[in-house]
């Protein structure tokens, strides 16, 4: 398809400026001409052509609302209308940030009453809404557990992560200046017990731990696992990206972690935009309150203000109070299901997940052959031994079949990985379909191979050349 | 209200499946003590008219203003209507990160053109998809330019946005470099005279923006080269993005990265967030920079297609070793940026003008006012700062009149007492300029 520079021709424009109506004066009177720009080298397109072009961009993408989408970590649920059209209303959307706290009430309300219901989800002390992602929330997390130690005048350099965590862990670890060392799985997908003890010191200032993990596994051993980390004086981190896995069920902060990172783009429902906007929410155990980042609300009465006097905290990790609208809809979906449906969402995802896991797994490696929680992870070695058809090759498959495929090669501790996602928004009928397109594609990788391997038949464009992309890199489109 | 769409008769079914009697059994691996006897303390679950009667009546209780004089880092401009019709397409809006190329062609075409655009905007070879905002995009040049130059310094323009210099003390804080303040001069911009003083060979980066809080332009020519002479990087940073549409950009000025908050493109205010940091750089940085990178390729027929590239940069792959911890960005709202571009095109600088003319009328309007000064002597383009009698007054009888007025200076900075920052967008018509400033003199 075209580009939209490509549909360019001078002189054509989608949109119009009012006229002045104030007195004119010459811009070169007011601004020295050195700072003015030559020319601008923007696409000038009619407004019909304008929207088909970015209509027909959108005919070549794939979301929630054409199907089934059970992209492993990801948790992409349906995303309900209601909570689009709450937060679209002119009162939320057209409010300045530095509006007085005054005319802002409505939103601090919202804020002040979602950190309220996330702490007793969570079981936490105290929420923070800035982070603007969950990758944000960990640095955010890694941040306040670094002021916990300089406060009290330790130096800790090391961060403990288990070897199946998200890559976000060690890099958020990394870029508050840590060390992250890798902590082994052990033969149950769980955490080994006996390495935690062997690199737990005093110089180890926490564990990250996803749980459940990325293998869609309970950390059974978690007690003894908080236990080992507390005695030294470490701190317990929870990566909350698979929190829709528990909710109503247990809470972290009774499990004994002091901090978590939410991902309200997953777990609570909110679309994706194609790659965000997220939220990332991070809530912290009584320990680490006073390094909440600033500002924080404060209920005053019968009214809420921003208030930015906490000495020890970490300071800002962006501008203004976070991603706001996306709270709004966050708020709306907690609302909508109250603690209830939030653990029917829950046992229904678990469920969907452990009925995948069954249906599938006489066709495919299932590494770890235990109850899962909202996701399993099977493995394609089968395949790959049999007739050379890897998991890239049955992900692009069943894109034919008209599912977005799940998350594959991660975690990287199982070889060929496809972890698979359904949540709980996914009916019994989509389930049974995309697990006889999985069984289908299982015989079409023994029988007719080269059918797999050369998907996908379907879209406009087949696989894509990434070396190319890579070793010549075109990210901005040049007039020829 | 619930989304689960299981029958009685489903769950049964799928009980027998899964091998289990009970749902409970699911979650046999946590131990019994720590599952939940009570639920979370949540209010009862509303149905749908119920839940928008609530979100309504929390709307309600904030007070829209009339007017909005306030700019500081987020900006009332017009949203033309096709940016809202297409970043509503659930095609769009209800994807994830495009992972799997073919069947994201749409979200990786669209990125690709709005990265060619900031690129062209900010007079830079090379923008990526996105970062957080504004700030968190300085923050992470800056940490940048530390790791790359292998320096602990980062030197920051004291007239750049407070939130955005603590976001940057956050930032470098975490990584043990050290921060150092330069003032300004009369004129409202950097003391080159000081930034040269203070300037030597453990400085990574300079950070400034143009305009700047104060709204003043930065003359970033000489800046780069007294910034380069060291063997520094220039982080130059803008306020309003829609600036860019008429003033020099840096890129072609010399700086080696242009970030800023790129709101202003076809996003609402919405009291802060979600906003999209711009991030644009030089082409030597390209496997550097933070953040994803949509690049065009080819697939086995020769056909043109776009990929998330350059991965290698990133967390999911170099894990500890990557540039950056990013993951998630804001897509929909450079989505939302590059239709509102394109949807401008060379209207761009008309808007821009415009708002120069509005900005230049309400400061000439202040200014007839007895008592009241302009503070900086540097152009500006659509803020400015202007000292008064009683700046808390000012704000008052505005918001009297539904008007967010200034944003008082003196909060950040002390010496600027009895200072307002105002700002003229498209959105004020002249009317409401002499509204204002009517107020003010308490003529109304």
């Amino acid at each position: 398809m075209e580009l939209i520079f490509e549909k360019s021709r001078p002189g054509r424009s989608a949109g119009s400026i009012p006229a002045s109506d104030v007195p004119a004066i010459n811009i070169e009177d007011v601004i020295d001409r050195k700072y003015l720009r030559s020319g601008l080298d923007l696409p000038e397109v009619a407004e019909v052509d304008l929207i088909r072009h970015y209509t027909n961009l959108s005919r070549r993408n794939f979301g929630v609302d054409l199907g089934f989408y059970p992209l492993g970590s990801c948790t992409m649920k349906y995303n309900p209308k209601v909570n689009e059209n709450a937060a679209a209303l002119p009162g939320f959307t057209g409010l300045h940030p530095y509006a007085d706290d005054e005319l802002a009430q409505g939103n601090l309300q919202l804020m002040a009453q979602m950190q309220q219901y996330l702490c007793s989800i969570f079981g936490m002390a105290e929420f923070t809404l800035q982070p603007a992602a969950g990758a944000h929330g960990e640095l955010t997390g890694i941040m306040m557990i670094k002021k916990y130690f300089e406060k009290k005048g330790e130096k800790r350099h090391r961060i403990l992560i288990p070897d199946a965590a998200h890559g976000t862990n060690p890099a958020s670890g990394a870029l508050c200046g840590f060390e992250t060392v890798t902590l082994c799985s052990n033969s149950e997908g769980g955490v080994d017990i006996d390495h935690l003890k062997s690199l737990m010191t005093e110089d180890v200032a926490a564990l990250m731990l996803t749980n459940p993990n990325t293998l869609g596994l309970f950390e059974r051993n978690i007690e003894e696992v908080s236990h080992i980390v507390h005695e030294k004086g470490g701190l317990l981190y929870a990566d909350g990206a698979n929190a829709n896995a528990f909710l109503g069920i247990t809470r972290p902060g009774d499990l004994g972690f002091d901090v978590i990172q939410l991902n309200l783009h997953k777990t609570f429902s909110t679309p994706h935009g194609g790659g965000g906007p997220g939220s990332g929410p991070v809530g912290v155990g009584p320990a680490l309150v006073d390094y909440l980042p600033v500002p924080r609300i404060v209920k005053t009465d019968n009214s809420y203000r921003w208030s930015e006097n906490y000495p020890d905290s970490i300071g800002r990790v962006r501008a203004f109070y976070g991603n706001f609208n996306v709270v709004v809809k966050a708020y709306a979906y907690i609302r909508s299901l109250g603690a209830q449906g939030l653990k029917r969402a829950t046992q229904m995802a678990v469920l969907n997940a452990n009925y995948i896991k069954e249906k599938l797994k006489p066709y495919f490696d299932l590494p770890y052959d235990r109850v899962c929680m909202h996701e399993c992870v099977f493995s394609g070695s089968r395949q790959v031994a049999q007739s050379g058809v890897h998991t890239t090759d049955i992900a692009k498959r069943l894109i034919d079949f008209g599912y977005h495929p799940p998350t594959i090669y991660f975690p990287m501790i199982v070889p060929e990985a496809l972890m698979i996602e359904p949540t709980e928004t996914e009916s019994k009928e989509t389930l049974d379909a995309f697990c006889e397109a999985m069984i289908t594609i299982a015989h079409e990788a023994q029988e007719s191979p080269h059918r797999v391997k050369d998907a996908p038949l379907s879209t406009e464009v087949n696989r894509l050349d990434e070396v190319l992309a890579a070793r010549k890199p075109d990210v901005a489109w040049k007039k020829q | 209200m619930d989304y689960t769409p299981h029958t009685e008769e489903d769950i049964i079914q799928m009980k027998a499946a899964a091998g289990i009697a009970d749902i409970e059994e699911l979650f046999a691996d946590i131990p019994a003590k720590y599952r939940l006897a009570q639920l979370p303390d949540i209010p009862a679950p509303l149905a749908e008219q119920e839940t928008i009667a609530l979100m309504n009546s929390l709307a309600r209780k904030n007070k829209l203003p009339r007017l909005t004089l306030t700019g500081a880092g987020a900006y009332h401009h017009f949203i033309p209507a096709v940016v809202g019709h297409i970043i509503n397409r659930a095609e769009f809006y209800t994807a994830y990160t495009p992972y799997q190329a073919e069947i994201s062609q749409g979200v990786l075409q669209a990125i690709y053109e709005y990265q060619t655009m900031i690129a062209h905007l900010t007079g830079m070879e090379i923008a990526n998809a996105s970062m957080y905002d504004g700030a968190s995009a300085m923050a992470e040049a800056a940490i940048l330019s530390a790791k790359t130059l292998n320096r602990s310094k980062i030197v920051i323009a004291r007239s750049v946005h407070p939130e955005y210099r603590a976001v940057v003390r956050t930032y470098c804080w975490s990584n043990g470099y050290e921060v150092c303040e330069i003032p300004f001069v009369k004129s409202g911009q950097i003391d080159l005279d000081l930034l040269q003083k203070e300037l030597d060979e453990t400085v990574a980066a300079v950070l400034v923006q143009s305009p700047n809080f104060f709204g003043s332009i930065e003359d970033i020519a000489p800046l780069a080269d007294v910034v380069h002479a060291k063997g520094a990087l220039l982080v130059a940073g803008f306020t309003d993005g829609t600036a860019l549409g008429i003033l020099q950009p840096a890129g072609e000025l010399g700086a080696d990265f242009v970030v800023g908050e790129g709101q202003s493109f076809g996003n609402p205010l919405n009291y802060g967030g979600p906003y999209l940091g711009v991030f644009a750089a030089r082409e030597k940085f390209l496997r550097r920079i933070p953040g994803r990178l949509v690049g065009a390729t080819v697939d086995k027929n020769g056909r043109r297609g776009f990929v998330l590239t350059l991965q290698t940069r990133e967390q999911h792959i170099r894990r500890e070793k990557a540039t950056s911890n990013i993951c998630s960005n804001e897509a929909l709202c450079a989505l939302a940026a590059g239709v509102y571009l394109a949807t401008l095109g060379q209207n761009l600088q008309k808007l821009a003008a415009l708002n120069i003319q509005k900005t230049q009328y309400l400061k000439k309007q202040l200014l007839g006012l007895p008592g009241w000064k302009e503070v900086f002597t540097a152009p500006v383009y659509n803020e400015f700062a202007v000292s008064c009698p009683d700046a808390r007054k000012v704000n008052e009888a505005l918001k009297k009149e539904g008007i967010i007025g200034g944003y008082e200076l003196q909060k950040d900075y002390p010496e600027l007492k009895n200072t307002l920052l105002f700002c003229a967008t498209e959105m004020l018509s002249r009317e409401d300029i002499d509204r204002v400033v009517d107020t003010v003199k308490g003529d109304r």
